[in-house]
Formats: C-alpha cells, structure tokens, sequence
C-alpha cells in the first residue's frame, strides 16, 4: 500500500459552529471507514515509533494503524485493547498534540498522523460491531478492591481483571464514571460512549457497586477486612476552590464542579430537568483549563445570550488544550484575557429585603493585568495595573480555578501519608501508599490533571498490585 | 434498589420511613446525613439520619412534604423501593464530655435533634429539650422526646397546644433564670436557628447548629453547600457535607444561608405544582 504523502491530516467532520454551540450533541462526528484508511496510510510505520512513548499507557500505535490500514478494524481494536481499557474516551479527551501526535516524524514537516482521530474511529468501530470482551486470564481468587470509577479506577480495574483478579469498584455516586459522566459534557464525550466502555469491563467480570463512599460508608481497612487483598485509590480530585473575593456566596455564582454535575450527571440541560440550574443570561467563567472551556460552552449550549472567560494571564500560557480554545472561539465565546476578578456584585434593593431578587449576581468587578518577570516555573507573573478595574455585567459567574484534595480518606485510613497539598504520596515507580496494599493515582495524587495521566497511573498501579499478590 | 421498610405519617405534612441499607446503618450517627434518589430520574437530595437500627440494617428518615421529590417519595409504599441512597455523610454530632445539654428543635428539625437527645441521654448526660411547632397538628415525636428529657418544653406559635409562642421564649426564660448547660445544641429552620443562637448569645454558652443547604453529591465535591462562617472578624468559606452539617452558631452567616436556600425557589415551587398535578390525574394517594 502507498503512503498517503499528504501533509495535512484528514479534517475531522464536525457540527457547525452556529448549530452545535446550541445543544448538546457530539461536536466532533468521526470519520468513516475510508477517511480512516486514507489517514492510516499517512503513517511511515517507523521502526522506532516515538509516538509509542509519547503515549501515556504506550499504545503500540504503528502496529494498530497497520491494521486500519489493512481495514482489520476488530484486530486494530485488539492492539490498542492490549494497553487501553477506555479507547472510545482517549480517543475523545487525549491531549494528543501534546503526547503521541507531538513526536510523530509526520509533524516535523506538516501536521502529524491523527492518531487519537484513528483511535476513536477504532474504538466506535468495534463498539458498533463486535460483541466481543478482551480476554482475561484465569481467575487467581486474588479479590481486588478499586476506589472510584473514574478513569484511574476503571483502568486500573481493566487491567487486573485482564490479569485474573477478582475486581469490585466502589464509586460515591450513582453512576459510574467519575469525572467521565459528571465533569465532562456530553457534547465533547457522549455519555452512552461511556457506559458502553463500563459495560465491556463488566463483560470482563468486574463489580461495581454505586452509593459506596469509601472513607465514610467503608473504610479503607474495612476493606482489608472484607477479604480484598490490596486496593487501588483513585477517588479524584476533590474540593473545588474560590477566589476568597466579596460576593461568591451570592446567588449565581457555582463552582465548575457544580455547574457540569449539575449539567451533565444530574441532567439539568434536559427540557423537563429534576434537578435546576441557571440558564441563559449573561455568563462569566474565571479560569482557563479545560474545565473553564468545558462549562463556557455548556453555558452557551443552556441558552446564554453572552459567555466570557476572564483569565489573568494571554492566550499564550491558557492551559486548556488548543483544540478546545479554538472550539470555543468558533461557538462564540469571548475571551477577556489579563484580567482578574476581584469583587462579584449582587442585587441589593434597599427599600425592600424581601425582593426576591435580592443576593442574585448582577455584575463582576475585574481589573487589567500585565505580565511581569517570569516566576519559579518559569510563567511570567501577573501582575494588577493599577486604577484599571472595570464591570463586567453578568448574572451568573463560575469560578474554574481548581481543587484541592477531598478529605474523606486520608482522614479515615491511618497511616496513608499526604503531601502538604493534602494528594497521596505515593511512589512514583509503582503507585504504591504509606500503606501496605494500598495504592493511589489519578487526581487524588496529583490535583487535577489530565484522563489519560490519571489512566497510567491506573496502569501502572495495576502491575504493581499484580506483582505485590502474585510474589 | 433499597427497601422501605414501614412508613407512617407523622402529622399531615411530615412522614417516617424506614429503609433497609445495612451498610449506612452500620455506621450511621446522629448528625449524619444520607444522599437519595427516588428513582432512576430523580434528583439527589440529602436527609438526615433520624434514627438506625444496626442489627436490623435499617435507617430511618423523616421528612417534610415540601417539594416535587419529597411528594414522590411520599407516594411510595411500604415494601416499594428507591432508587439510590447513600451515606452516613458528615461529622456527626459531638456528644462526648457532655454531661448537661439544652436540645433546640423547631418543627421537622425535632425529627434530627430526637437521636441526638437520645445519645446524649444514654450516656447519662442530663438534656433538656424545648421543641416548637406552628400548630399542633404539626406535633411530632412528643412522647420520644419525653423519654430521653429531664425536663420538657412544647411550643406552638399559635397557643393551640403546649405554651404559646416560639422557641426563644422557654430558652430566654431557662437561661436568664441562671440555669446553665455545657452545650446548647439548636436544630430546626434557618430563621429559628437564627433566633435561637441570639437568644443563648449573651450566656457564652457553646452552642451547635445542623445546617442543612442545598447539595448535589454530598462528598465535597460540588461546593454548592457552602456557607460562610465569620470566625473572629474574618469570613471563612466552609462546605456543609464536609464540614459539617454540624457548626459553631455563634459564627454561621444565616442571612446568607437564607439567601442561598432560596436560590432556586421559583424552579421548586414549579417543579412541585407540577408534580401534584401529575398525582393528580393519575390518581396517586398522598
């Protein structure tokens, strides 16, 4: 077969702009079974892939190509399945121009294979067409016990079930997924994509038991006691953050957290939702991650006439991934970059404290920024220029600016030593705790980071547990 | 799925259940909550644990038929299901050391302030409790109460059982006789809650109240509990499901709490005539 030469990767069909920043459906639409061939062929086969360790669970990339290019879509699906457990939802959320696409030999001159485009082809491919589980190996009667199904969890329960174990996970809340289907809209991830990759690792045999809050319902050496071996945590991220500025207990104002739980778990964007939030309006959402990208857009999605996103520092150093910026600039949403709030501003009516308008936001006081000399991680400082503040008429405002860990177990498993940041501490070469047994990834390690990190610290804690039960 | 068990209504507008979810009641504690769902559609709102039964594996809940969930749960029966619930959540009430505690309940709010009287006085602790109601069709848990207290005060607001008036009126009365209590626990609406922590203010006795503001997950997650406390002139942000439900009264911020509470009023008060007509046509009982 003759390479594809060309220099540009197959474009990804996409709703347009105007339509989809008004619902909820996928943005990006997949490609089809040619497109994906043709992007295949545009793939040297190098005999030293670099792509493979810019991949945080090291997909053996070339390999699951060679077979789209072959159209073996089932075989492609089984060499990405050797390494991944989600690869409907990396194919989706990977930041792969920062990981495998950045070392292909293709983007030194021209842009590089799409590989998380051909993952996800790969992944709805085998999803649409295949009933087929990975295969597991006998069963050991090792009992393995998983905190949180979110994408550590889920991965780190794939791969041992893969290896033999006897799985259970244990989520907080009433469905599985963690940040998956709570934090993640459905129109960057499809909620069914998710539950689809839940049901393949059910199909493997793991258990999942919902409305279990490890640290208050079970404790982590209940969970010893109960006949789990070892047992990985991988709980999340935690407490959202805020500013500490006047006005951010006013009504209207929601952390990131809330507003998608809200949106997507609790399904507020539906036309008859159960579970209320604010829609419409005008919108402000301070941060400039990939969450504040994900709620802008939601926000738009709910109806808002007007979405801002106040960032203090340019475009140059916003830590979301490019393609969810660009996605939002094209749905409409404005940037107000250098600036920062510094009040939120209510309703007041002073002849009447019973107006029920009273304590909802009307506006956020924000003032300019500049960028000064660079700081201890090398980004430049911002810095307030002095008189410049200004209002910013809104009536509802959510703050982005990230969390700090969630209390429940450190403070109920004694022995589980945390960093001063309050994440568990754990050993970089193996995942493993303080305590024997126990290992940790994901969020609740790091603070919050990204799905495809938090799946190789599954990954990776995984091996370790099989090898500390199979000595 | 979790069972219901019995159910009963307490007064008109108040109902009890019991619940079978063995692994809440092994932990549970008064002052803890629960998270539930009614059904597959159902929103998730929290409960505080009103009583347990370890051996039997059951929770008991009390509840006040006040919105589209409330009434949804009311309409199932005993030996029906619900869809999720989850828990204990929460500190629980500090009870330890405690050795003579004045007990504040208004209204539904009696229904959590019943098991903590209840703990105080198995381990020997002396309690008194003043209970309040608007009207004494809406009395709950009168005898219950008499059984853990030393001594009793029932309240309604319009005289129609017990003494006439609100809450502060026996607790202003007990305290400025001299009577005095290691602890001041207080648990009921916003605005009594208010009141009543004005009313122990000027004694400095330490007094508790269990805030109960609006919440998605209940595991600190959401933030969307939080409420400000003003420690020693500064405001610090705490979050209910985490922190609490249990706070120093003196330092909650309850005007705010109040304005928070009704963030979504319009929405709920739809959301419940919509449901009533919804039982309606279909024939529901209430």
């Amino acid at each position: 077969m003759k390479p594809n030469m060309s220099l540009k990767k197959n474009p990804m069909p996409s709703q347009d702009p105007k339509v989809r920043a008004r619902n909820f459906k996928e943005v990006a639409l997949g490609y089809d079974e040619a497109v994906a061939i043709d992007e295949a062929l545009r793939c040297l086969e190098c005999k030293n892939p670099a792509c493979v360790a810019g991949c945080p669970v090291n997909i053996r990339i070339p390999e699951f190509i060679k077979k789209v290019k072959e159209g073996d879509f089932e075989g492609a699906y089984n060499v990405i399945s050797e390494t991944s457990s989600l690869p409907a939802v990396c194919g989706r959320v990977c930041p792969q121009e920062t990981q495998c696409e950045a070392k292909c030999v293709r983007g030194i001159k021209g842009e590089p294979v799409g590989i998380g485009r051909l993952e996800r082809f790969v992944a709805d491919w085998h999803n649409a067409h295949s009933e087929k589980t990975p295969e597991c190996a006998a069963p050991n009667g090792k009992k393995v016990a998983v905190v949180g199904s979110g994408p550590s969890g889920l991965t780190c329960a794939g791969d041992l079930a893969k290896k033999g174990f006897e799985v259970t996970v244990f989520e907080a809340l009433h469905l599985a997924g963690g940040v998956l289907v709570y934090g993640i809209p459905e129109f960057r991830l499809p909620k069914k994509i998710v539950g689809q990759e839940i049901e393949n690792l059910k199909a493997m045999g793991v258990k999942l038991e919902t409305n279990i809050i490890i640290g208050k319902t079970l404790t982590v050496d209940e969970l010893f006691d109960m006949g789990f071996e070892a047992v990985f945590i991988g709980s999340g991220a935690g407490l959202p953050r805020f500013m500490g500025i006047p006005g951010e207990s006013l009504k209207g104002v929601y952390s990131a957290n809330e507003y998608l739980t809200r949106s997507n778990l609790m399904k507020s964007y539906e036309n008859e939702p159960v579970t209320p939030i604010m829609k419409g309006g005008r919108v402000v959402v301070v941060g400039g991650g990939n969450v504040a990208m994900d709620a802008a857009r939601t926000a738009l999605r709910l109806g808002a006439e007007k979405v801002y996103i106040v960032y203090r520092r340019s475009m140059d150093e916003l830590p979301a991934r490019r393609e969810e910026v660009e996605h939002a600039i094209e749905e409409g949403v404005e940037f107000k970059l250098l600036n920062n709030p510094v009040e939120i501003i209510g309703f007041n009516n002073p002849d009447d404290p019973r107006d029920p308008k009273n304590g909802f936001v009307t506006g956020m006081k924000c003032i300019r920024m500049e960028l000064g000399e660079p700081d201890e991680k090398g980004r430049r400082r911002p810095i307030e220029v002095p008189d410049s503040e200004f209002l910013l008429e809104v009536d509802t405002v959510i703050m982005s600016i990230g969390t700090s860990p969630n209390p429940l177990i450190k403070t109920t498993t004694e022995g589980l030593e945390v960093n001063r940041h309050g994440g568990i501490i754990v050993e970089e070469v193996s995942g493993k705790t303080s305590r024997d047994g126990v290992y940790a990834g994901g969020d609740a390690v790091t603070g919050a980071a990204t799905v495809i990190s938090a799946m190789g610290a599954g990954k990776l804690a995984a091996r370790s547990i099989a090898e500390f039960l199979l000595k | 799925m979790y069972r219901i068990v019995s159910k009963k209504l307490l007064n008109p507008t108040v109902c009890m259940m019991e619940i079978e979810a063995p692994f809440v009641a092994k932990k549970a504690e008064p002052g803890q909550f629960i998270i539930l769902r009614v059904d597959e559609s159902g929103e998730r709102i929290p409960l505080t644990v009103a009583g347990f039964d370890r051996e039997k594996g059951t929770v008991k809940i009390i509840f006040q038929i006040v919105g589209a969930t409330t009434l949804k749960l009311n309409a199932l029966s005993e030996g029906d299901f619900i869809q999720d619930f989850a828990g204990p959540l929460g500190v629980a009430t500090r009870v330890e050391g405690l050795r003579k505690v004045l007990i504040i309940g208004g209204g539904v709010g009696c229904a959590i302030a019943l098991p903590i009287a209840e703990k105080l006085s198995a381990n020997g602790c002396e309690v008194t409790s003043v209970i309040g109601f608007r009207s004494k069709e809406l009395l709950i848990l009168e005898d219950e109460f008499k059984a853990v207290s030393d001594k009793l005060f029932v309240m309604t607001d319009d005289g129609s059982y017990g003494e006439r008036g609100n809450v502060c009126v026996p607790v202003s009365r007990i305290l400025s006789e001299g009577e005095r209590f290691d602890e001041v626990i207080v648990i009921g609406p916003l605005i009594m809650m208010k009141f009543a922590v004005e009313a122990v203010r000027p004694y400095g006795i330490p007094c508790t109240v269990s805030m109960n503001p609006i919440m998605i997950d209940g595991t600190g997650m959401c933030g969307g509990c939080r409420l400000s406390l003003n420690r020693d002139g500064e405001k610090v942000i705490k979050f209910a499901c985490v922190d609490g439900p249990d706070f120093n009264g003196y330092e909650v911020d309850f005007d705010e709490a109040m304005s928070r509470s009704a963030m979504y009023r319009d929405f709920e008060r739809h959301a419940y005539e919509e449901t009533c007509n919804l039982f309606k046509k279909k024939g529901v009982n209430k």
